[in-house]
Order: C-alpha cells, then sequence, then structure tokens
C-alpha cells in the first residue's frame, strides 16, 4: 500500500515541497522524511483520507524544521509562506511536477546531472540505486546530485515551465534525458531504468497532452520495450528477424501503436519505425523511408547506418553496401557500423572482407553478449 | 539575483571591420546596457594594455601583457540583476562577442546578508 502510494506521490510530494521552500535539497530530505513518517503510522492507524495532503503537510513541516535548524530562518522566513497549522485539501495542491522536471532537465546542469537528479527528485530512485543502475560508486553519485542541486539553488535556475519562445528547445532536453534514462540497458539488473523512464514519460504525456513528441517517446519506448524478453535467449542476443514473437508484449505494443501521431518530430519518426518492426512481415521499403526522413530531421549517420539495414532488405547488400561506405569514415569507432558492414560483405559474398569486419567490431565492442555474438558470426563464415 | 556576464573574446575577432561595422557592433552593446536588468557594464581596452601583477618571493614582481596567452581573451562584463538565471541567459545569448568566436560566462554574485 505505502509502496504503491509511494510510486504514485513521490514526484508531487517533492514538487510541491520545492515549490514551498524553493530548494530541492531541502525538498528531498523532506519528503523523505514524510513517507518514512507515513510508513510508521500508517500501517497502525490507517490511511488518511487524503494521503497526498497529508504527505504535503508533514513534508512542509519537515522541511521548516530544517531551514530552522541551519540557523537560516531569518534569511529564509520572509520568503515563505506561514507554516500550515492543518491539512490542505488535496485538491488544493497545485500540481507542479512539470515545473520540476524542466528543473531537474534545465540545460545549465550536466547531461548525467539532468539523468541522476530526474531519477531521485521525479522518479523517486534512492541515491544508490541510481549510482547501481551507472555503475559508479554511491559516493560519486551522491556528490554528482550535491553539487547539481547546490548549483539550482547558486545560479537560480528557475522552477518554472519555460515560457513559448524556450519551450520547443527545452522540452527538447527533457525528452533526451527520459530517453537517456530507457537506454542505459546496462548496469545492475535490480533497477530497471527501462521501466521507469516508461513511468516518467507516462507522467509527462499525461501533464502535456499537447505535444506529438512527448507521446511519440512514449510510443517508440512501450515498442522497443515489448521485445525486450525476446532480445536475448539464454543470454544470447537474438536478432530481430530470429525473435520468438511469443514473448513480445502484445499489450504494450498495441498500447504504444495507439499512441502513433504521424511523422513531424525525431521520436513520432523512430515510433513509427519501431512499429513497423513488429508487424509480420516486415514492410522494409516503409522502414528505409522512415530513416531517411529521420536522416533529413536529424542530420545523423547512425540514422544513415540503420536506413542501410533497410534498404539491404529491399534493394540488396550491394545498395546497402554503398550507403554504408559513405558514412564509414564518420563511424569508425562504432562497432555497429562495422558489424553491419560485416553482414552486408558476407552476403555478397566476401567472407574475407566479413571477417575482416567482424574482427573490428570484436575490437570495439564492451559486452560479453556481444563478444560472443560476433564470435559465432566469424565461425559461421 | 545578480550575475556577471563575463565577456571573453575571440583575439583578433573585430581586426578588418570598417568604422560604421564598428559603430554597429557598439550599437548593439548599448543596447542591451539600457536593458532595464543591466547594472552596469562595461568594455576593457585590449589585452596588449595590460599589466599582470604577482608575487614572487614575496616582492611584487610585474609582467607586460596578459596572466596567459589563451584562446580566448576576457573583454568586458555587463553586471546584470535578474530573476532567475533563463533571464540572464536570455541576456547573455545577445551578446555580439557569440557571433565571432566568444563565449560568456554567467556566474552568479555572492550575496551577502543584509543587517536587519
Amino acid at each position: 500500500m505505502i509502496d504503491e502510494i509511494f510510486r504514485a506521490e513521490w514526484g508531487r510530494v517533492v514538487a510541491s515541497l520545492v515549490g514551498f521552500c524553493r530548494d530541492v535539497d531541502v525538498a528531498e530530505e523532506a519528503a523523505q522524511e514524510a513517507f518514512a513518517l507515513a510508513a510508521q503510522r500508517w500501517g497502525r492507524d490507517g490511511t488518511p483520507a487524503e494521503p497526498r495532503a497529508w504527505l504535503v503537510a508533514v513534508g512542509r513541516n519537515k522541511a521548516l524544521d530544517r531551514l530552522r535548524r541551519e540557523r537560516r530562518l531569518a534569511e529564509k522566513l520572509q520568503l515563505l509562506p506561514p507554516p500550515t497549522e492543518t491539512v490542505m485539501p488535496a485538491t488544493a495542491i497545485p500540481d507542479e511536477r512539470l515545473e520540476l522536471i524542466f528543473l531537474c532537465c534545465h540545460p545549465a546542469l550536466a547531461p548525467q546531472a539532468r539523468v541522476a537528479l530526474t531519477l531521485r527528485a521525479v522518479g523517486g530512485l534512492s541515491t544508490a540505486e541510481i549510482a547501481r543502475a551507472f555503475l559508479v560508486p554511491e559516493e560519486t553519485m551522491k556528490r554528482r546530485l550535491t553539487r547539481a542541486r547546490t548549483k539550482i539553488k547558486a545560479a537560480g535556475i528557475p522552477f518554472a515551465v519555460p515560457g513559448e519562445d524556450l519551450l520547443p528547445a527545452r522540452l527538447g532536453t527533457v525528452l533526451s534525458v527520459l530517453y537517456l534514462i530507457f537506454n542505459q540497458g546496462y548496469g545492475d539488473q535490480r533497477v530497471d531504468l527501462a521501466a521507469e523512464a516508461i513511468h516518467l514519460a507516462r507522467m509527462l504525456a499525461q501533464l502535456m497532452p499537447g505535444e506529438p513528441e512527448v507521446s511519440a517517446l512514449l510510443a517508440l519506448m512501450l515498442l522497443h520495450d515489448a521485445r525486450r524478453d525476446a532480445r536475448t535467449r539464454d543470454g544470447e542476443l537474438v536478432l530481430l528477424a530470429d525473435q520468438d514473437r511469443s514473448r513480445w508484449n502484445a499489450a504494450q505494443i498495441e498500447e504504444g501503436r495507439a499512441l502513433l501521431r504521424g511523422t513531424d518530430g525525431p521520436y513520432a519518426v523512430q515510433a513509427a519505425i519501431a512499429a513497423l518492426q513488429t508487424e509480420e512481415p516486415i514492410r522494409w521499403a516503409a522502414v528505409a523511408d522512415l530513416y531517411a526522413r529521420l536522416g533529413e530531421l536529424t542530420g545523423s549517420a547512425v540514422v544513415e547506418l540503420n536506413r542501410a539495414v533497410a534498404v539491404a532488405e529491399t534493394a540488396g547488400p550491394r545498395a546497402a553496401l554503398a550507403i554504408v561506405d559513405a558514412v564509414a569514415p564518420a563511424l569508425d569507432g562504432y562497432r555497429y557500423l562495422h558489424s553491419t558492414r560485416a553482414e552486408l560483405l558476407r552476403r555478397i559474398g566476401d567472407p574475407d572482407g566479413a571477417c575482416r569486419a567482424y574482427r573490428r567490431a570484436l575490437e570495439l565492442t564492451t559486452t560479453e553478449p556481444e563478444r560472443r555474438f560476433l564470435e559465432r558470426r566469424i565461425a559461421h563464415l | 539575483m545578480r550575475y556577471a556576464l563575463l565577456i571573453n573574446e575571440r583575439p583578433g575577432a573585430d581586426d578588418g571591420l570598417d568604422p560604421q561595422e564598428r559603430a554597429a557592433l557598439t550599437a548593439e552593446y548599448l543596447e542591451i546596457r539600457a536593458d532595464p536588468r543591466v547594472l552596469t557594464g562595461e568594455r576593457l581596452q585590449p589585452a596588449e594594455t595590460a599589466t599582470t601583477v604577482r608575487m614572487a618571493d614575496e616582492e611584487v614582481l610585474l609582467t607586460d601583457g596578459p596572466f596567459a596567452d589563451t584562446k580566448e581573451i576576457f573583454g568586458g562584463y555587463f553586471l546584470v540583476e535578474a530573476p532567475d538565471l533563463d533571464s540572464a541567459l536570455e541576456l547573455a545569448g545577445r551578446i555580439p562577442a557569440l557571433r565571432s568566436g566568444g563565449s560568456v560566462e554567467v556566474r552568479p554574485l555572492v550575496e551577502y546578508a543584509h543587517a536587519p
């Protein structure tokens, strides 16, 4: 019970407390104390009628306690409304999660700090969990978070939804933070960052229903994540064509597809591609067209590489190889360039070239399953 | 909050400008200076006019020129009073030095508590 409420209310309670005391550090600590007290009391006395209002009221008092303790009261109190004696009705607590999200994802913070802060303040992950997920010592993550909170306060990063002129760029930063969290697929398996990113994207889609790129990002995550279980078999990587479709999450695919609207923005195009990849048979010509569109939007060489994979399925490996060779100089340090080239060389009947390219990919790979996968491909040449 | 917008210029960025172009540039800086958020702002003389003061063996040592050869040279600043960082960043983004390879560092000032 308390876990569910924690999941549902953490972000709102922290947001409300940041709005109250304008200090992320104080707000997070006060929220934590309020939830700890709830875990203690609610089991004994029952859950209050308005859990959120209870948490915010207790959190405010905890925040005030701390501000007093730190003897900043004289300075700060003028900025604060008087402490509330009675519990406010939940409807009177404005939803300030958007303000909190834009604060945590402000471009004046380092990208790693945005990610960590969003997971902590909005998502409610502990510092230890975030450290595990990003494979860094807890002390390092703690310092990263402290530095970010200090900068927010010292530099006056606003707790506000950006105005119209800034909104498109700032929303882009928020979306990239969520996508970064989603793609942090490695790390400790006890921390499910993909699920966390989907939770955050769902929250954002609810808060900004009029922004097509937000629902597109949610769709993209749902469609990719739906294939998660089929992507490995006994710890080994399984290519899309060989995946057991009965292990795909059909409900999640359906939810993702229902969110698709056009292909105007980069996330919408990527979501549309992910949707096409769940069809049987896959319409590779349509996939190739969408990658071409995505390439126009992003100018990314990696996108060109992906287009080549789709082109190989429609126009053959030679046409694809021409595309790959054109982006090769820009992507020489990218292992998928070499593994893609290797596969295409194999298909046109050049096993020696394929072997050299696979070996180059092998040099660049960082994970064990990939290493074993590439070694199998070389053995099968 | 008060912020310093520290303007770093690419050396030689203004070389080869004709008087008209220089006047237009100055006008742009004056326009920023006239923004109600700007408390003060100054432009420094070229780095060649600098004298650097240091301490060596408890003696004051003077060197001709700026402290070090760097890619960018501090060329001037604005002191602004803005409601938040976004507002200060908006002003900083208008500074012409950015268009010629320079950068602007936005730093909040230390605010000392006033006596009651």
